[in-house]
């Protein structure tokens, strides 16, 4: 190797080459200034477009409690575990670790995540409860992240399932109460501005834009003891009866408040996979029958408030057949010569008919519209029909007839229940609520106070060793009430012989009515029919824990009673 | 008396500086060079904390790395010139050789075969022949008058495109492009005839058809996708839109350390290697980058200072180009990411995090120091 100095020819290109440095780094200035002054506002709004983000705030759905606050359909906040698959480690330990935790198959799901390769989300397990969801947090795999949802949840489940109905995924109300108040449930989401990283996690909240508003809180009238209580007896009653369907309904007559309304069958609002819609009918209040008998102790009132007829009236019911044009109306035997409350008692159709077609058309139809039979009860529940009662102006004799005891009609459980609350709330006719009543309400006299008792005393003999309720009698307590049995229509337009509809009506304490009840049975296939027989004891039991729960004092005193009192007093 | 000392480059004589000047001399290092070396690597410390998440593991394996690069630095600076001058062919034909078996056994990371396994740790030939081939170009032009004859230029041809070429097949266009660069840049300032250079420049142009025949799929995706990066925004136009967005965010001041959005949500991608420039820009802005610029100004510079200097064509060619080199590395890095140039890999010179550029480039650095202090500095 020279250690000579060698002179390049030229020298050293050093011009040139500074230069070209010079120049390269004038390039890259200009750039730097092109994008950091120039274009910066645009770059920004792009940058912001890709990490800003609106997002909602999801909000509380109001809870709503019976009228003692006991919460009967409550949201709770759960998460849902979801991953993103294009960014998820595949760490086989991490996926064994998160598997163990939500109680997975490691293999599902590895074949769950691989198939979703190129998905953006999916979902791991749903609504888990939040403090799961947070050891899942911990474990700080990468691509796993949690959703905020709310679910609710109805402590009474299938007792308390068609009153309350139920939402949608969404939380907004589909069927029931949920439906019927949704608005003033559901509440508004707010929104906020929140930075997201490329994955789509929330890194930093960056203002609040709109201020989330949780739903308010609903207080029902329903009492949910009543409720549990009328569910239990009913759904015996109607599996030992083998029956179609049955309704229940506690109305607190003073007040027009419903404090309990069952339906058989029922279905599981926190669980409604593999449901048949037929389940989700609140028949209670979306469902008409024929009333039959029960209906008679409004045709009783109208003649009484006709002036025709007193109590001491006497009608011919011999030979306990009536024709009527071609129509023949029978009574279940000859009961003879009777006054009006044994025509109640013994629920004589002929007697029913007679009293009916003796006074004109429209004193009828005024008490039984005034009762509130061929309109909405104004409870405001979603469905609620009105049930047909036409006018009396386009009655005929039969029509006429026939409606004395409660065919050619047809009537919800929850107006007929409405219809008795008159009878126990002195004639006056008032709303029906399905909220707790924070102020009297005052409502319409339909019917003179005289008449009104009068009829309860007619309907108590009913409840007695004679009549035909005898099964819905309470120890200590008088009842009055009306048994009903209505056979269905067939297909064809008339009735048919082997199904019927049974139902009991009534209210207790019969002294100073505070509890009116409705139970129906729909086509009871077991060896009685009788509304006496099927929908009487059904009451009985029912009422009778009632008064006991709502501490209603007993107006009866008689032996049975007084030696329980000995007794207790003793103990 | 020196006999540059007319020169007007002369940046910091050290026979006139105190005795801190002298002992820096004595252990074979350029203190302005030394400076602005520290001042970057740590200005690049700063940057990757931040880029890195704040992860101080990545920062510490960073910190290791550069001491590495700093020894190898002072311990290549204290070899005299001549001592590496004799080695030059001998590392060239090395360097040959392993870019070979790289090809025939080396291990593929990131679906190319850079890595030689050595046992005890991996190595990667390209980068020794960063250094090999301005080291034989100049050891081979070095020894005759210049500029160079036909038959010799012939040959230096040939010393550039072998190992070029060798490169470009592992896949690594990056690296090779800084190899051929740094060869070119050697006959460059030998003195080839301008016409020659031109000429040169009509072939390649000519020669573009076939290039790109032979070039990769996912190269001639980063081509088309420069030209037009909406093409593809979500595929390989991701990249530069990211990039040129969160540079562009910073305006004029940045956003201030770790307050960069673009980088720290995850949209920037290889945000702490060869994408750094970007977090520098959004988070110290057009302030942050000018200094970032001045500072391998004033190192380019004082390399070519030194190269002018050199006493022997050897040292003069060595110097230069290896100069030129770490500067291309800036040019094609920044203009990358800034959306200026394809996509090719090549990191930001100290500031990026890993790869073994870090000891490559210190050792560079090394021999310039090497040939600045190893000046015969007789009067």
């Amino acid at each position: 190797m020279k250690d000579s100095v060698h002179q390049p020819t030229t020298p050293f290109r050093l011009g040139t080459i500074i230069f070209l440095v010079v120049l390269a780094c004038a390039v890259l200035v200009w750039r730097a200034i092109d994008l950091h002054v120039f274009n910066k506002a645009f770059l920004q709004n792009q940058g912001d477009a890709r990490a800003l983000r609106v997002e909602p705030i999801a909000a509380h759905r109001g809870m709503i409690t019976d009228r003692h606050g006991e919460p009967v359909a409550i949201s709770t906040p759960v998460d849902s575990v979801w991953i993103h698959p294009q960014t998820y480690s595949r760490d086989k330990h991490d996926l064994s670790r998160l598997a163990k935790l939500l109680k997975l198959d490691v293999r599902k799901l590895n074949k769950k995540i691989r198939l979703r390769q190129g998905k953006e989300f999916v979902y791991i397990k749903r609504r888990i409860n939040p403090e799961l969801a947070q050891q899942v947090m911990k474990l700080e795999i990468p691509g796993v992240s949690l959703q905020r949802e709310y679910r609710r949840y109805y402590p009474m489940g299938e007792v308390g399932a068609h009153v309350l109905g139920f939402n949608n995924v969404d939380d907004i109300g589909q069927e029931g109460l949920e439906l019927a108040y949704n608005n003033g449930l559901q509440g508004t989401s707010g929104l906020q501005r929140v930075i997201k990283d490329r994955l789509g996690r929330v890194i930093n909240h960056v203002e609040l834009i709109k201020e989330v508003s949780p739903g308010k809180p609903l207080t029902l009238s329903l009492d949910r003891r009543l409720q549990y209580l009328a569910y239990r007896e009913l759904k015996q009653a109607v599996f030992m009866q083998r029956a179609k369907s049955g309704s229940a309904i506690i109305l607190d007559s003073t007040t027009g408040e419903i404090l309990a309304m069952v339906n058989q069958p029922s279905y599981n609002p926190n669980n409604r996979l593999n449901l048949k819609g037929s389940r989700y009918r609140n028949r209670a209040a979306t469902d008409t029958f024929e009333p039959g008998s029960s209906i008679k102790p409004f045709t009783v009132a109208a003649a009484l408030e006709s002036g025709k007829f007193s109590t001491a009236s006497q009608i011919d019911t011999a030979p306990g057949v009536f024709r009527v044009g071609h129509n023949t109306i029978r009574d279940f035997r000859n009961y003879g010569q009777i006054n009006l409350a044994r025509i109640i008692q013994k629920s004589s159709n002929v007697g029913a008919t007679k009293i009916a077609l003796a006074i004109p058309g429209k004193n009828l139809w005024r008490v039984h519209s005034g009762v509130g039979f061929g309109m909405t009860t104004g409870s405001g529940y979603p469905g609620e029909v009105e049930g047909v009662l036409t006018h009396s102006s386009e009655w005929r004799r039969i029509d006429q007839a026939t409606l004395a005891f409660g065919y050619g009609m047809s009537v919800t459980p929850l107006q007929l229940a409405r219809a008795y609350a008159v009878l126990a709330n002195d004639g006056v006719l008032l709303p029906v609520t399905f909220l707790k009543r924070t102020a009297a309400v005052s409502g319409e006299r339909v019917l003179k106070s005289k008449t009104v008792k009068q009829v309860r005393t007619m309907l108590e003999a009913v409840v007695s060793a004679e009549g035909t309720g005898f099964k819905a009698r309470i120890a200590g307590y008088r009842v009055a009430g009306k048994t009903g049995t209505s056979k269905k229509t067939n297909s064809d337009g008339g009735y048919a012989d082997d199904r019927y509809i049974s139902v009991f009506a009534g209210m207790a304490p019969a002294s100073n009515p505070r509890l009116v009840m409705v139970v129906m049975i729909n086509e009871p296939r077991a060896k009685v029919y009788y509304g006496g027989e099927v929908a009487a004891p059904v009451f009985g039991k029912v009422m009778a824990g009632a008064l006991r729960l709502m501490g209603i004092a007993p107006d009866k005193v008689d032996e049975h009673s007084v030696r329980m009192a000995a007794l207790g007093e003793h103990l | 008396m020196n006999p540059y000392s007319s020169n007007n480059l002369d940046f910091g004589d050290e026979h006139r500086l105190g005795g801190r000047g002298r002992f820096l001399q004595r252990i074979h290092l350029d203190g302005p060079l030394l400076f602005a070396l520290l001042l970057l690597a740590s200005i690049g410390l700063i940057v990757i904390y931040s880029a890195g998440s704040q992860d101080s593991g990545l920062m510490l394996r960073q910190i290791i790395r550069l001491i590495l690069g700093f020894i190898m630095m002072v311990a290549i600076a204290q070899i005299h010139p001549r001592t590496l001058s004799h080695w030059a062919p001998w590392i060239f034909a090395a360097g040959i050789l392993m870019l070979v078996l790289v090809l025939v056994l080396g291990e593929v990371g990131k679906g190319a075969q850079r890595w030689l396994n050595l046992g005890l740790f991996r190595f990667q030939p390209s980068e020794l022949m960063k250094l090999a081939l301005p080291m034989m170009i100049a050891y081979y032009l070095g020894s005759t008058p210049l500029p160079p004859r036909k038959l010799r230029l012939l040959a230096c041809s040939l010393l550039v495109i072998i190992p070029t070429f060798l490169v470009a097949k592992q896949p690594d266009l990056g690296t090779a492009l800084l190899i051929a660069s740094s060869g070119i840049f050697g006959l460059f300032l030998a003195g080839i005839r301008w016409r020659l250079i031109v000429s040169m420049f009509i072939l390649m142009a000519a020669s573009a058809p076939f290039a790109w025949n032979m070039m990769h799929d996912y190269q001639q995706r980063r081509v088309l996708t420069f030209i037009n990066p909406e093409t593809d925004p979500l595929g390989a136009g991701y990249h530069i839109i990211q990039s040129t967005i969160a540079i562009g965010s910073g305006g004029v001041y940045g956003k201030g350390w770790l307050n960069g959005t673009q980088s720290h949500l995850d949209f920037l991608p290889e945000r702490s290697t060869d994408f750094i420039f970007a977090v520098l820009s959004e988070e110290f802005g057009l302030i942050g980058v000018l200094l970032l610029l001045s500072i391998y100004l004033f190192i380019t510079a004082r390399g070519l200072m030194i190269a002018s200097q050199a006493q022997d064509t050897f040292t003069r060619l060595l110097a230069g180009s290896l100069t030129l080199t770490f500067f291309v590395y800036i040019f094609v890095n920044i203009g990358m990411v800034s959306g200026l140039l394809p996509v090719v890999g090549v990191p930001l010179p100290l500031i990026s995090y890993g790869g073994t550029s870090v000891v490559t480039i210190m050792a560079s650095f090394g021999i310039l120091m090497s040939i600045k202090t190893n000046r015969k500095l007789v009067g």
